[in-house]
């Protein structure tokens, strides 16, 4: 038995390949997209296409430096994502307009920002320092829109963009990581807490009253978004994302109830006294009655015109370049799902979807593997926002639940939205770091071995653990010969 | 540019979409083969149910419940904590229940905490780690009387 065969391995060149792979996806999709036009494979193309490979690249050779264990599928599957979103904004850019290169520009930005976190924060235990700063550093995004002067005002009929120079942001895509890392932090401390006392009625354990203090704010917290925001999206998933994070915490099926009966409440009274919500239900569930269909504004013809957009994609797809999912309004963010709809088909939206899936559950592998609660509870809530997201916006694009305006993960246009799915995807890789790397994945080990090491050593997080190869039992288990 | 050979791009890329994905979930078997590995100690309530022979033999129905903490080795040889019904942070941090003065343990080490009738330990991402009888504890087991666990050069047993 070599050392090697006991060692977790990194696996970086398995990534190297996928993300060969990934990035074949993405040039091949860009290259497609004008494949029967003049400006095909022209230097434009070719420049856009090694700006991504070369950033991807980077992105690779910086977690061999500094994140060795990280996941290696998580990077690939990012990347296609994004070169597939990015393929797909080109292609629906009018002649003049230049939403393609802007989204080119905010990807390479958000990588960039995305290794910074990386190469600068190096182990995610810090972040549980920042609890309770980061709460405010939420209230403070939340709150920034609302404020005059700052606020780029009303687009759209919600309030979520500041001005910043030339160009708009939104910073409640930023608030769901700081609140995710103020959940992590507060929940990790006091589950304990929370946990142990409560009343038990039924089948379910509730707790004090006293202590739903948390959750409480947190229901607050989505109805002000709701309300001052007019943002629907935003309130559906910071609100889930507590609830997930504290029924992950405790194990408790009682906060999902109690959340659930509260967010059920809140959104029955939304519908009753603002129109915009109302609006939002009634072409969700008359979408086909004439006169919501062309009703201005809050009518189903955006919906409508994607589901009709994806029915005449059917199984295969009219390809990529081929059909007209500029028809719909927003083809190129809110509705990017039904443009991927119409034109790689039924086939090429399962495979969005899958690779969605198995970001996902990446994400709770990492979870899974690590060993600080903290890390536990923040890999938990940043991968179920980016699934709740992704559940919302296809969710509402196929008329499975109303439509609201959350931006697709990594697909929609949109620098804001992009710029914080890329910092998750720094933090999920370096968790993952942590979970994979050698202290947690070496066998149980023998007596006699923390005499050997001497106090104050290092977090061995990125340290193999010399002794323990040297004790450990002969003969390796077949788990261990695959690693 | 064919019809022929646009038609053939558009398959070749959706197949290409798809080997994408497979390669990753092929990339991805070993790790469950980690997971399969890692998860030994007690099964869940729903694997119980599900695999009726994954239920480990009930437990004496006359056990005697752990009532007091006795630290057996290292610098507080001899202390004795009473249990209640909280859990007891073990660590040398000052807000710990049992404050360990004992270089080898982390500021926040472990987690000693009731569930049922029984006590489990957690280690909490501590720098030496934690044994219960001679192994590392990787999750949270039960601690039953009379098993030592090691924190440092601190030996801790619960006892009746």
């Amino acid at each position: 038995m070599t050392i090697a065969e006991t060692m977790p391995k990194p696996r970086r060149n398995v990534e190297l390949l996928l993300l060969m792979l990934a990035l074949s996806v993405s040039i091949g999709a860009n290259a497609l997209i004008s494949v029967d036009e003049k400006t095909a494979l022209d230097t434009d193309f070719w420049f856009q296409s090694s700006l991504l490979a070369v950033a991807a690249l980077v992105f690779h050779v910086v977690l061999r430096f500094r994140a060795k264990y990280a996941d290696p599928v998580i990077l690939p599957i990012v990347v296609a994502l994004n070169g597939l979103g990015l393929a797909m904004i080109h292609r629906l850019d009018a002649p003049g307009e230049d939403t393609g290169n802007n989204q080119l520009r905010w990807t390479l930005i958000a990588m960039a920002v995305a290794i910074a976190v990386i190469w600068f924060l190096k182990d995610h235990r810090v972040l549980r320092r920042f609890t309770y700063i980061s709460l405010a550093v939420s209230a403070l995004l939340l709150i920034l829109p609302l404020v005059p002067g700052i606020s780029a005002g009303e687009i759209l009929g919600a309030r979520v963009w500041i001005k910043l120079g030339p160009m708009t942001f939104q910073p409640g895509e930023v608030a769901k990581i700081t609140l995710a890392i103020f959940f992590a932090g507060y929940l990790s401390s006091n589950r304990d807490l929370i946990m142990l006392a409560g009343r038990k009625i039924g089948p379910l354990q509730f707790p004090r009253f006293k202590d739903m203090g948390p959750m409480i704010t947190a229901w607050l917290v989505s109805i002000g978004v709701l309300i001052f925001q007019r943002d629907l999206g935003s309130s559906v998933l910071f609100f889930g994302l507590f609830i997930v994070m504290i029924y992950v915490a405790t194990s408790r099926i009682s906060w999902v109830v109690i959340g659930l009966a509260l967010i059920l409440g809140g959104g029955f009274v939304a519908s009753k006294v603002f129109s915009h919500v109302a609006l939002r239900i009634d072409g969700w569930l008359n979408a086909f009655t004439e006169e919501v269909f062309g009703r201005s504004p809050g009518g189903s013809g955006q919906i409508v015109e994607g589901l009709f957009g994806m029915a005449s994609g059917g199984l295969v797809g009219t390809g990529l370049g081929q059909g007209r999912p500029n028809l719909v309004p927003f083809a190129n963010s809110d509705m990017i799902i039904a443009s991927f709809g119409e034109e790689l088909g039924l086939i090429g939206l399962f495979a969005i979807v899958l690779m969605y899936l198995l970001l996902f559950t990446r994400g709770f592998r990492a979870a899974l593997g690590t060993r600080d609660a903290f890390g536990k509870l923040l890999a938990c809530g940043l991968s179920f926002a980016v699934a709740l997201q992704c559940f919302v916006v296809i969710g509402g694009v196929t008329r499975l639940i109303p439509l609201t305006g959350l931006t697709t993960p990594f697909l929609a246009a949109g620098g804001s939205s992009l710029l914080a799915n890329w910092i998750i995807v720094g933090l999920l890789l370096m968790i993952s770091h942590t979970a994979r790397g050698p202290v947690d994945t070496t066998p149980l080990q023998p007596a006699g071995a923390p005499e050997a090491k001497k106090p104050g050593r290092a977090p061995a997080a990125g340290r193999p653990g010399r002794n323990a190869t040297q004790t450990l039992p002969d003969a390796p288990t077949e788990a261990v010969k695959q690693l | 540019m064919s019809e022929l050979t646009i038609t053939a791009l558009r398959f070749g890329f959706l197949l290409l979409l798809w080997v994408l994905i497979f390669s990753i979930v092929s990339a991805m078997r070993r790790d469950l083969m980690i997971g399969r590995k890692a998860a030994t100690g007690a099964p869940t309530a729903r694997q119980v149910r599900k695999n009726p022979e994954l239920a480990e033999p009930p437990p004496a129905p006359v056990k005697q419940q752990a009532r007091q903490l006795v630290v057996t080795e290292g610098p507080l040889k001899g202390t004795t904590l009473p249990l209640a019904a909280s859990p007891i942070l073990l660590g040398r941090a000052q807000e710990a229940t049992l404050v360990l003065e004992d270089d080898y343990a982390s500021g926040r080490h472990a987690r000693l905490f009731p569930q049922g009738s029984r006590w489990f330990i957690e280690d909490l991402g501590s720098t030496n780690g934690t044994y219960l009888a001679d192994q590392q504890l990787t999750r949270a087991l039960p601690v039953d009387l009379g098993v030592p666990v090691r924190i440092g050069k601190t030996v801790i047993e619960l006892r009746p």
